[in-house]
């Protein structure tokens, strides 16, 4: 409508971080923490031994499950915490309006990037041969028995300048500077936000555009390779060419899903009455609109590895289909992931009411937690995998975690950049 | 058919002033016509109450349409018509068919919508169009009000009324 009337809202609104929710968060991590347990002492007690002579020689430790499943939340949290800032930026090198009082919801999730550093880092020393066959220093020498040479190729990629089968140097020196300059970013998005809180003006603005369209080139570059180190190299002689993007995309859709849920939270206690059913309609739009987009580079990744038809390609998707243990969640994942809010979300109606959204949002992010898993254990765990007690437990003790620190970052600042230039044209949005 | 037809016609130089203008009259019990403007007036179906378009449900069905087609088409082909190993895989290897019924899906959508949309707006080919006033094509905002939809009203009140909405100009125009 153009009836662009007095707004007179509260723009000095700050999350209160109470401590009732900050109770139920503290109680699923209870749960998941009791879940764990529970699966670990499963994992030590029960399963595996008869396995212990089969062919291969590997026999296979509880503890390997355990660094699985840090490997697939690592992965997966990351990806929500670094979308969070990656749709900020967007916001900003579009020149975007509609969503202005929502930019400081979207950048909380950047809060859990230094935590997820620590984590991926922490868990690759710990894991290494556990996780990463490519970490082997038998598979670089041309004398063993075991000399891999597709691997010994690909080498250099993980251990350069270094001798190859030594100290990943590369490898981590990638996903140190990763993570730094994704803080950084994410830091300095923080300060000129802040900045502009104080002082007004647009200056902010453009050199917020600025910083986020030196982000986005980085991160073009820097999501796609972290998904062939962290994900892709586990099964080391596989590849994909668009493996980064199907990565990026299952990052981008829990991402959008945690934005609009933690939107239709806040929206539910009160706050961000500004954001109104048009908002929450662009909102879903984007969780409809990526959920085909995942899909459409799922099916790719499927379609031309089976019509090719070539033994190295079609190893990835036989090991999955044909395995008794994650045949059944190919079709969940994409049940989950494509049909559900294909279905779910394809009326306008649907995705202009919370309770649509807050239902395939959830599920959403289960779904994409799922196309992790099948990423990840297939490579690491074969038969051994599956979903437990220690896969529910982890999944919950890392989402409540991620809960917390982002619900507290978001509680330490203003919710609404108060002297965003665009917010008068954010309350008059209307689709 | 051949009856003439009498509009009155408001002409409005502002945008802002015309979705006043078409509340006020709606609101004195005047049914408009049709609003012509130059660009999409943003608001302007909300303000004349129109219903939402069903255009999607056309889509949606010729978009199945489009689907069924497809997959019978390569089916038979495969596995009757022509049958030949791609792949090593079998005569009928579903998703070898998604691209293909992908693409038939948007193409019958994407044509179904314009048909349809091109019948239910009169914008068949051989439509003669009314025009009402041609600087609705340029910098005036046209409301038009059928005489005959508004008998209970005499036309001298109707002009009174679009007077007082904000209008520049009243003209009246008729068509054979």
């Amino acid at each position: 409508m153009a009836h662009h009337g007095e707004h007179h809202y509260n723009l000095e609104q700050r999350f209160d971080f109470t401590a009732a929710t900050k109770k139920s968060i503290m109680t699923v991590l209870v749960i998941g923490a009791i879940l764990l347990g529970i699966g670990i002492v499963l994992a030590m007690t029960g399963g595996g031994h008869e396995e212990a002579g089969e062919a291969g020689g590997h026999a296979f430790h509880w503890y390997e499950r355990l660094y699985a499943n840090l490997w697939i939340n690592n992965v997966f949290f990351t990806g929500i915490a670094i979308v969070g800032v990656f749709f900020f930026a967007i916001q900003f090198a579009a020149q975007a309006g509609w969503s202005a009082p929502l930019i400081r919801v979207m950048l909380s999730f950047g809060n859990w990037l230094p935590i997820a550093a620590v984590l991926m880092i922490g868990t690759f020393f710990l894991a290494n041969h556990d996780l990463f066959h490519w970490t082997h220093s038998y598979l670089f020498d041309k004398n063993d028995p075991q000399y891999d040479s597709i691997i010994d190729g690909k080498g250099a990629f993980f251990y350069w300048p270094m001798e190859k089968g030594t100290f990943p140097v590369f490898y981590v020196a990638r996903m140190i500077i990763f993570f730094g300059f994704w803080v950084f970013f994410f830091n300095k998005f923080k300060k000129i936000s802040d900045q502009e809180d104080q002082l007004g003006g647009t200056s902010h603005w453009f050199k917020m555009r600025s910083w986020a369209a030196y982000f986005l080139v980085f991160f073009a570059v820097s999501s796609s390779i972290s998904a062939w180190d962290w994900v892709m190299s586990i099964d080391t002689h596989w590849f994909s060419t668009l493996f980064g993007w199907y990565v990026f995309a299952s990052w981008f859709v829990s991402g959008l899903s945690a934005i609009t849920l933690l939107t239709i939270f806040l929206k539910g206690r009160g706050y961000l009455e500004m954001i109104n059913q048009n908002h929450i309609h662009d909102l879903g739009k984007f969780v409809f609109g990526f959920s085909i987009f995942w899909t459409y580079l799922w099916f790719s990744q499927f379609l031309l590895i089976y019509y090719a038809n070539i033994p190295e390609e079609t190893v990835y998707f036989v090991e999955r289909l044909t395995s008794d243990v994650y045949g059944p969640f190919i079709f969940v994942n994409i049940g989950l992931n494509f049909f559900l809010p294909f279905l779910v979300l394809m009326t306008r109606d649907a995705k202009r009411h919370g309770i649509f959204l807050k239902l395939v949002c959830s599920i959403l992010l289960v779904g994409h937690w799922i196309d992790f898993f099948l990423m990840v254990q297939p490579g690491t765990l074969g038969h051994n995998g599956g979903i437990g007690f220690m896969e529910v437990g982890m999944f919950l003790v890392y989402g409540s975690a991620v809960a917390l620190v982002v619900l507290s970052g978001l509680a330490k600042k203003n919710l609404i950049a108060k002297n965003h230039p665009m917010l008068v044209e954010s309350y008059n949005h209307h689709i | 058919m051949e009856r003439d037809t009498h509009f009155i016609l408001g002409v409005y130089d502002d945008e802002d002033v015309l979705l006043h203008a078409v509340e006020k009259v709606r609101g004195s019990g005047v049914k408009i016509h049709e609003v012509y403007s130059p660009y999409p007036v943003h608001g302007l179906e909300h303000v004349l109450g129109y219903k939402r378009s069903r255009l999607p449900i056309a889509a949606f069905l010729f978009g199945m349409l489009g689907t069924s087609l497809a997959l019978t088409m390569q089916f038979y082909m495969m596995r009757f018509d022509w049958p030949m190993i791609i792949g090593g895989k079998d005569y009928a290897a579903f998703p070898d068919f998604i691209p293909v019924s992908f693409e038939m899906t948007v193409l019958l959508a994407a044509f179904g919508m314009v048909g349809v949309f091109m019948i239910s707006s009169n914008l068949k080919p051989w439509a003669q169009p009314r025009i009402f006033d041609l600087r609705a094509t340029d910098d005036k905002h046209i409301m038009a009000i059928d005489i005959a939809n508004n008998s209970s009203l005499e036309v001298e009140k109707i002009k009174e009324i679009l007077k007082s909405s904000g209008a520049t100009e009243i003209n009246k125009k008729s068509f054979e």
